[in-house]
């Protein structure tokens, strides 16, 4: 009932624009019917919105104390807290973002910089970059499996470790690049975006002073597009801290008694540990206050950075304008 | 004006070629030409992913096309096997695929053959035979009903995953098709300013929900809240799983139409209400059409997250492989299967080689989609913008 009154009192307003246009004089009943039924997709949206996050907060929000964050699982994951799980996920983001970062970057400098609009490789890369970012994640899995564990590792165990299995088994370091390989168009959508931004004038003063094209780029281009790389970073750390398909099999734990230490170790994840807990734990009733505390931990993780990423990028763009 | 300028400018090029040409000619500068290598390289790396990705995805399936030589081998002369059927091992997948792809008929002979050569037992080449026939039976297998891949007899049927799938993607569909076009409009013809600046990243902020809480929602509340609302006796099953892979396609769609709504030129709208029409036809009957391409593209991409998605499947949808078109079953989705099973096969083995082919052709029909999207669509919307 609530949410009818509500809805109302939004499209009206929505409506009453209308009044104020001189084209719009005569409405029709169709004309309410129609404009009113854009209206209620726009708050049907935005109320799924709001009620996941309201059943989430509540869900997990008395659980969350110190110890939670802070303390390993105990008696088998139905007590305790979920600390390696967030060390986990935090070195994951870590080694994937020193690998994705720099790499999105220069590919945006080149596509910005460097080519031009209609050559035929820069089309491509631009096109490989959007086929990067639609490609399913669950793909990405499958790749590090494939490349990363079964041929690359394979390979560096057969000649370093006489087959020894080192690095041809699932761990961090795998699962951190594939999923630099799947953050990576975000980041080089967000820099190419905002080194656009930086007005030619600035570059052509810098060409003009007797600056090299590399000076320039490196000394005037990267500096003026310093939010849009860190907007890039946010936005790709928030993705890569929520994503569990790619790490599904290529470094991802159930339960470790140890943090990891070595490039080879497996790690706990948020993302994952909720996934495991809610569709095979054996004792759902002890365990959801877990869950839901968890899935909150990781929303808040995932929705602040995004935030942040949100407000950065809005700043550029209005610079832009 | 014209002549003057030019005096000017051979009088400054006469110039710098007399004092100063040592200073001011383009010199060659070796930091500056490594970095546009360097950078160039870089760049080119990732074209590099997106081959290296389809190779290796495609590389873990070959073992099932390799091995139907010396299934047919076997099926010829069942009496002389040995030696000649375990030589193919050799690695040699150009000769061995195009055997697969021209004689498709021969895989139902295979599997007739199979039970006779499995019943020897005790014999180390017929058993080699049989791990080859086995993968000649398995892609016998693919066009079944059945996904039985732990069995005595293992089926490797994807027609249930493929109707799960596409199922679920209708559902979705039909759902967050709808709503995040409406919604689009509303953004972008009626909201007024200072809500539309609100909606917008409010909107966006969806897409920022990792596939996992979502699921974990649908698991723990839609499901639920559905069962209660229309009765059905499966707790998971097609519809909970579509109408939470609805709110992962909604940013994506909404995004993107709401792009191509605002790229129609202003001056269609202001002819449009100034031949007296509403602004609700103008934005129905004259914006709408005129973004139809990129809407439609906004369509294909959404049907590639939802058709990709992972872990909502896994945790929504029920995951059992039945043949049925009722919405309220439970399905098992492709790419929802390659999720719970990789992680429990034997590495090489038929099942994990059918599981990295249902990855495969989960890559091909994103790009496809991505690629119709790209080429097809985009071309059309700058033609109409321009005119012709």
């Amino acid at each position: 009932m609530l949410w009818r009154n509500f809805t109302s009192a939004i499209v009206s307003s929505g409506v009453s624009r209308e009044n104020d246009q001189p084209a719009a004089m005569k409405r029709t009943t169709k004309d309410i019917l129609l404009t009113s039924l854009t209206a209620v997709s726009v708050l049907l949206i935005l109320f799924v919105i709001v009620a996941m996050l309201a059943i989430i907060f509540i869900g997990g929000w008395k659980n969350l104390t110190w110890e939670f964050i802070s303390e390993f699982p105990r008696e088998g994951m139905t007590k305790g807290g979920i600390f390696p799980a967030i060390v986990g996920t935090a070195v994951m983001t870590l080694i994937m973002t020193v690998a994705a970062v720099p790499f999105g970057a220069i590919t945006a400098i080149y596509l910005a910089e460097y080519a031009s609009e209609k050559s035929v490789l820069a089309k491509t890369i631009r096109f490989a970059v959007k086929t990067l970012a639609v490609v399913p994640s669950i793909i990405f899995g499958l790749f590090g499996l494939g490349f990363f564990i079964k041929f690359i590792g394979f390979h560096v165990d057969n000649l370093f470790n006489n087959g020894e299995l080192h690095w041809g088994q699932p761990n961090i370091l795998w699962a951190s690049l594939t999923m630099a390989l799947l953050t990576l168009p975000i980041v080089i959508v967000s820099v190419e975006e905002s080194i656009r931004t930086v007005p030619k004038e600035v570059r052509e003063a810098s060409l003009a002073l007797g600056a090299t094209k590399w000076q320039t780029i490196r000394q005037v281009v990267i500096p003026g597009s310093i939010t849009g790389i860190l907007t890039g970073t946010i936005l790709a750390i928030s993705r890569g801290a929520g994503e569990v398909a790619p790490i599904l099999f290529t470094g991802a734990a159930y339960y470790l008694a140890d943090l990891p230490k070595h490039m080879n170790d497996q790690f706990m994840s948020l993302g994952y540990h909720i996934y495991i807990m809610a569709t095979q734990s054996t004792n759902v009733d002890d365990t959801l206050p877990i869950q839901f505390t968890t899935t909150l931990v990781l929303l808040l993780l995932t929705f602040s950075l995004s935030m942040v990423a949100v407000i950065l990028r809005y700043r550029i763009r209005k610079k832009a304008r | 004006m014209k002549k003057s300028k030019e005096i000017q400018s051979t009088a400054a090029s006469l110039q710098t070629t007399g004092f100063a040409s040592s200073i001011l000619k383009k010199q060659f500068r070796f930091d500056d030409w490594l970095a546009e290598k360097v950078i160039k390289t870089v760049a080119f790396m990732s074209i590099t992913f997106v081959i290296l990705i389809f190779v290796f995805v495609f590389r873990e399936t070959l073992p099932l096309f390799k091995n139907i030589s010396p299934a047919k081998a076997s099926m010829e002369s069942p009496s002389t096997l040995p030696s000649e059927t375990l030589a193919p091992e050799v690695y040699d997948p150009g000769s061995s695929e195009a055997d697969a792809l021209l004689q498709p008929e021969t895989y139902g002979d295979v599997v007739e053959e199979l039970p006779s050569n499995a019943e020897i037992p005790g014999n180390p080449p017929s058993e080699q035979v049989t791990s080859g026939s086995e993968n000649g039976n398995a892609l016998a297998t693919l066009a079944s009903k059945d996904w039985l891949p732990v069995s005595d007899r293992p089926r490797y049927g994807l027609l249930p995953l493929f109707l799960g799938t596409l199922k679920v993607t209708l559902i979705a569909i039909l759902f967050a098709g709808p709503v995040a076009i409406l919604a689009a409009i509303y953004t972008a013809m009626f909201a007024p300013r200072r809500i539309r600046e609100f909606i917008k990243p409010a909107i966006e902020l969806l897409a920022g929900f990792p596939s996992v809480v979502i699921g974990f929602f649908a698991l723990m509340v839609l499901a639920s809240f559905f069962q209660d609302l229309l009765g059905y006796s499966g707790r998971l099953n097609a519809f909970v799983g579509g109408i939470a892979m609805a709110l992962a396609a909604i940013p994506v769609i909404y995004t993107l139409t709401e792009d191509a709504l605002t790229a129609v030129p202003g001056t269609y709208i202001e002819a449009s209400l100034g031949l007296g029409a509403s602004l609700r036809q103008t934005a129905f009957q004259v914006v709408l059409p005129t973004a139809t391409p990129g809407i439609f593209a906004a369509l294909l991409l959404g049907i590639g997250r939802v058709f990709g998605e992972t872990m909502i499947a896994l945790m929504a949808t029920g995951n059992a492989a039945l043949m049925t078109v009722n919405p309220f079953d439970s399905v098992r989705t492709l790419s929802a299967t390659i999720g719970a099973e990789m992680a429990e096969v034997v590495f090489g083995d038929t099942h994990y080689s059918v599981l990295f082919l249902i990855g495969s052709l989960l890559f091909i029909f994103t790009f496809g989609l991505n690629a119709l999207a790209e080429f097809y669509f985009r071309n059309r919307i700058i033609r109409r913008f321009q005119g012709k």
